[in-house]
């Protein structure tokens, strides 16, 4: 029978949630990393034993862990416990920490500054992880989106990261800038029928996508109107807060951005607003069905200022048409005084016949539906806050 | 020898329990210990001192013998009691409380 392992970021460690197949009794392991803020865990889909996590603290930086069996163990890439301090060559344990931005002569460009809040231009300034994205088909590749934004990967398994730095080296990046949560790369998806494209966003950058493997990017925000920017139709600056899309189709996108639901049929050279029924356009996270491409989830969220859910009521909205037309899913989920948040990386689908939606609130609780979304069972209600929720189906 | 005094989050990083204790190699100063820390426990690397500058992190500090030696150079002597291990070099997040 199939597994179901839930891999859950909080703002005080990692949690590993798992459960067969019917997905009604839950194994509960962690905290892993206690203490710390765990941005992101995700799976390899080429190694589903490969995890990685980003551990991250405004005191001590940043920490890549990694596990080689399903979460079990941990080990920083680079300096299994125990082993020598030093690599082959001499080269020092510990690198797999390191992300250095890449200004070299080759990027062109001198990577030095975006825009800051108050107007004028910033340096770059590598503050932590988001988002952690393994490669569909090399277990040792991995996408690292982070805060200033930028991606970087890893093709040894994490013990040394590069800056993909045409991204920031295009051209638009004097004018990027921070979101209320920092100048973050948060969402990176890799289109599974062209290997050489990558489709990544930015808070507030908006989103860009690459056709030959990460060398040249251009910006993908045509259609994006933003009030609160002095041109709400600029090239550059949306706040973009997700974007998913389904493996099946990867030219159609879909994105929860500050305000407004957005659509893409073609693989974002041009959106559309499907925000449609929707009680507030406002919110963080957006999914697709597994099996069906055109039903999508989010969970609209009450802002500018308060970030908590419309009305105490805590409500997915699914819509089975690709936007527009929205049912709210209340089935087991609070519908009075309930005040959390579902950030941006915290909703996740499994992939079974009859498809699982998870997602996880800042009061800790992560709740899961084994129906598609019709009902709804916490799994767990007190964690700390909840950063982030990834699943990995297990045969 | 000297001991030396994590905070608790790089204690669980580094595995270890209590004191640290290392040996380091000629003058003992902030660098010559935190370089030896390092070589000991590379998970370290990036935690205490920055990966690229090699500063001390912003919200980190260091005490030894009761005195402040954060905003010191890292090329100062550290106090006999800490080079004789009889007391320890305390690396200290910069939280009062709350």
């Amino acid at each position: 029978m199939s597994i179901v392992r839930v891999l859950v970021g909080t703002r005080k460690g990692a949690f590993l949630l798992s459960s067969d197949g019917k997905r009604d009794k839950w194994d509960v392991s962690g905290p892993h990393f206690a203490g710390w803020e765990i941005y992101h865990v995700k799976g390899s889909p080429a190694d589903p034993n490969r995890l990685y996590a980003s551990q991250t603290s405004g005191w001590f930086g940043q920490v890549i862990q990694r596990s080689d069996d399903g979460g079990k163990t941990w080990f920083q890439p680079g300096t299994p416990p125990g082993e020598p301090t030093a690599g082959p060559g001499g080269m020092p344990k510990g690198e797999s920490n390191k992300f250095v931005y890449d200004t070299s002569a080759e990027t062109g460009k001198p990577l030095t500054t975006h825009q800051f809040y108050d107007g004028t231009q910033h340096p770059w300034e590598f503050k932590r992880v988001w988002h952690l994205e393994p490669s569909h088909s090399d277990p040792d590749t991995v996408f690292a989106g982070v805060e200033d934004a930028a991606l970087f990967r890893s093709t040894d398994g994490g013990v040394s990261w590069h800056e993909l730095a045409g991204l920031r080296g295009h051209g638009t990046g004097p004018k990027w800038q921070p979101g209320a949560g920092g100048m973050c790369l948060h969402t990176i998806i890799q289109d599974a029928k062209k290997p050489n494209r990558i489709y990544i966003a930015i808070s507030a950058a908006g989103a860009f996508r690459t056709d030959d493997g990460g060398k040249t990017w251009r910006p993908i925000n045509r259609g994006l109107r933003s009030q609160y920017i002095p041109d709400p139709e600029a090239e550059v600056g949306h706040c973009v807060h997700h974007v998913a899309l389904h493996p099946s189709r990867p030219d159609v996108l879909f994105m929860q951005k500050h305000w407004d639901v957005m659509r893409s049929d073609n693989a974002g050279d041009s959106w559309h607003e499907v925000s449609g029924n929707l009680p507030s356009d406002f919110g963080f996270v957006i999914d697709v069905h597994a099996h069906q491409p055109e039903t999508i989830y989010v969970v609209p969220i009450k802002s500018d200022g308060e970030h908590f859910v419309p009305e105490g009521k805590l409500r997915v909205y699914r819509s089975r048409s690709g936007g527009n037309e929205w049912e709210p899913l209340t089935k087991g989920l609070p519908q009075r005084d309930c005040y959390v948040n579902v950030l941006r990386d915290a909703m996740a689908v499994d992939t079974l016949d009859s498809c699982g939606v998870y997602f996880g609130t800042s009061g800790g609780q992560v709740y899961a539906s084994s129906d598609a979304g019709d009902s709804w069972n916490p799994i767990v209600r007190d964690l700390p806050a909840v950063l982030s929720v990834e699943v990995q189906t297990l045969p | 020898m000297i001991r030396v005094i994590l905070p608790p989050h790089l204690r669980s990083l580094a595995r270890v329990n209590g004191e640290v204790v290392l040996e380091v190699e000629g003058r003992v100063t902030l660098r010559s210990a935190l370089d030896a820390l390092e070589v000991s426990y590379p998970m370290l690397r990036g935690t205490i001192r920055d990966h690229v500058t090699q500063e001390r992190r912003p919200f980190l500090r260091f005490f030894a013998c009761s005195e402040d030696y954060s905003n010191e150079s890292l090329d100062v002597a550290l106090p006999q009691a800490i080079t004789a291990g009889e007391e320890p070099l305390l690396v200290i997040g910069a939280i009062a409380g709350g």
